[in-house]
């Protein structure tokens, strides 16, 4: 890539992003809950990447970690009044534990085996909010009256105030992107590429690759636990219907059709998926339809995504001579 | 004493006993050959040693520590590197990520450190990347440090397998058929960089089919045939050993 290629790309990127900041101020109250609504799927397409993009493994339950960061964050909220955003770490230590038992036995499981998986285990964990286990969830109804966060005192509404919660929810997506660029041109970022290039080239070459793929779960869950107590403090009423099986295949369109392995691809999918459908509102039930032919048609004529990885270039020409040693 | 010790090792796959009872040391500091004709179970021994494949019988002691049945991230860490017979590059990814792909079990840092960006993390990328672009230009492909790894020449992609295994400093190399698609003035250059990589203080082994290659490389060499082994002994020995020449070119259906 020439250095101005570069520099196109990063402009584009600022620009993008300085509309986003700027668009509330644009739009009415739904159109910013529709933006939201991008933001929390886009965090959700970024967690499902690192286990899905870089690791390469067919996961496709991803809403259980969702459901299970949502539901600690309303428990503890609705029941002890625990401020949301302080219970942020502890939605995603919940979501990243079970992640961490469910998935250590299932991790050797190979492409479709693990998405079938993967799918009853979002289904197991749905029946289990419906059927109100441990008396603790409320069953189909889901729980009420989850509190707003608060930002130093100040509460961010997010029904009355959509764009009060924007800005919440565009903070954590920053936080999210500094965090998984830096994680994905790290050694632990090149080792899940390696596994999902190629898992016997990447065991010789020394890589613990079980490790690995039980750890990017781990890691996938605890930030999606996390995207759980955001929504949970955005709607104030969470019931299993918003973690249903449905859920898991939209991130993970987000995730092949943006770009698997790309964060401008997910970022790009979460606003193709959730965001072009409210533009075809008046076509109501021929939404589907399109949107339909539009994936299928991608599949055949870009299967590697909207956005596909760019090659990561190192600084070469920045290593000083002495410091290539054998 | 022996870098590697192979102590009758014995491999079935089903009904078909693929390699049977065999022991051979690797001493220290030499280059050592593992012929025989296709299908005699030589890479099959390759995937025992770094742990592939799980033996049915038998010890294997590298630098005196048992490593029979030991996962292959650990025998790797323990300083067995290896390439493959048929080139296993991550194909996608530049030259430079595939030689860092070797140095990762000698790095520490975790995701933790990454997302932090510490200070120690960072200092360790830069080695490792140091220590990357030495490997490739010790195998001569500095130049291609950017490229992606599918689209070297099948010689280069070669001796990108042989960095990346070296990129992890290894005691022992073990190298399937590096020769393998290389015409005859790569092939020599391979002769060069084994005496090379040697001189560094690594043993070599290698399965090679190139005989000369073989017999120019090579200090010891072990036959096998039919997951046994025939014979062995330096390269003068081997070459007058009237079962290894029968094994060859014995019979009329046996591949010349």
């Amino acid at each position: 890539m020439s250095v101005s290629g570069n520099n196109i790309r990063i402009g584009l990127y600022a620009a993008v992003a300085v509309c986003w900041v700027a668009a509330p101020f644009f739009l009415d109250n739904y159109q910013t809950d529709v933006l939201n609504n991008i933001a929390i799927y886009a965090l959700l397409g970024l967690s499902l990447n690192i286990i899905l993009g870089y690791g390469g493994m067919f996961h496709m339950g991803h809403a259980a970690f969702f459901a299970i960061g949502a539901y600690t964050t309303a428990i503890m909220n609705t029941s002890w009044g625990i401020p949301v955003l302080w219970l942020l770490p502890l939605s995603g230590i919940t979501a990243g534990v079970f992640a961490l038992v469910v998935a250590r036995p299932i991790i050797h499981l190979r492409g479709d085996y693990l998405l079938i998986v993967t799918i009853g285990m979002v289904e197991i964990v749905r029946i289990a909010l419906v059927n109100n286990i441990f008396g603790i969830t409320g069953g189909p109804n889901g729980i009420f009256g989850i509190a707003s966060p608060q930002v130093f005192g100040y509460p961010i509404n997010g029904i009355v105030h959509p764009a009060h919660y924007f800005y919440l929810l565009t903070v954590f997506i920053a936080f999210t992107i500094a965090v998984f660029y830096l994680l994905e041109h790290s050694r632990y970022g090149r080792a899940l590429k390696y596994l999902c290039s190629d898992s016997v080239a990447a065991e010789g070459s020394g890589i613990d690759t079980s490790g690995y793929k039980l750890s990017a779960f781990v890691i996938g869950a605890f930030w999606a636990g996390m995207v759980g107590n955001l929504y949970a403090g955005k709607i104030t009423f969470i019931s299993p219907e918003s973690f249903s099986f449905w859920e898991s295949v939209v991130m993970f369109m987000i995730v092949i059709l943006g770009g698997a392995g790309s964060i401008p691809g997910v970022l790009l999918g979460a606003i193709l998926i959730i965001g072009l459908p409210e533009f075809f509102q008046e076509l109501q039930q021929y939404r589907l339809l399109i949107f339909g032919i539009a994936l299928v048609a991608m599949m055949i004529f870009r299967p590697q995504g909207v956005l596909p990885p760019k090659p990561h270039t190192y600084p070469v020409d920045k290593i000083d001579e002495k410091e290539v040693a054998l | 004493m022996s870098l590697l010790r192979v102590e009758n090792v014995v491999k079935f796959f089903g009904g078909l006993m693929a390699v049977g009872n065999v022991s051979f040391d690797v001493p220290e500091g030499c280059v050592y050959g593992l012929i025989g004709p296709n299908g005699a179970g030589k890479t099959t021994v390759f995937n025992l040693i770094t742990g592939n494949y799980k033996l049915n019988k038998g010890n294997i002691v590298f630098k005196g520590e048992n490593i029979t049945g030991m996962l292959t991230p650990r025998v790797v860490a323990l300083g067995i590197a290896r390439t493959f017979q048929n080139i296993r590059l991550f194909s996608n990814m530049s030259v430079l990520e595939n030689v860092l792909a070797g140095y990762h079990c000698r790095m520490k840092s975790g995701a933790l450190a990454a997302m932090l960006r510490l200070p120690k993390q960072r200092a360790e990328e830069r080695r490792a990347i140091g220590k990357a672009i030495a490997e490739l230009r010790f195998v001569g492909l500095e130049a291609e440090a950017e490229n992606l790894a599918r689209n070297l020449s099948y010689g280069n992609q070669r001796l990108l397998e042989i960095a990346r295994a070296l990129a992890s400093d290894p005691a022992l190399i073990i190298l399937d058929e590096p020769a393998g698609g290389m015409n005859e003035y790569e092939t020599t250059a391979l002769v060069d960089l084994i005496e090379r990589i040697r001189a560094r203080g690594i043993t070599v082994m290698l399965i090679e089919h190139d005989m000369s290659l073989v017999m120019r490389a090579c200090e010891y060499i072990v036959v096998l045939e039919h997951g046994k082994k025939i014979a062995e002994g330096s390269p003068e020995v081997i070459k007058a050993d009237p079962k290894v020449i029968e094994a060859y070119l014995g019979s009329d259906d046996d591949e010349i």
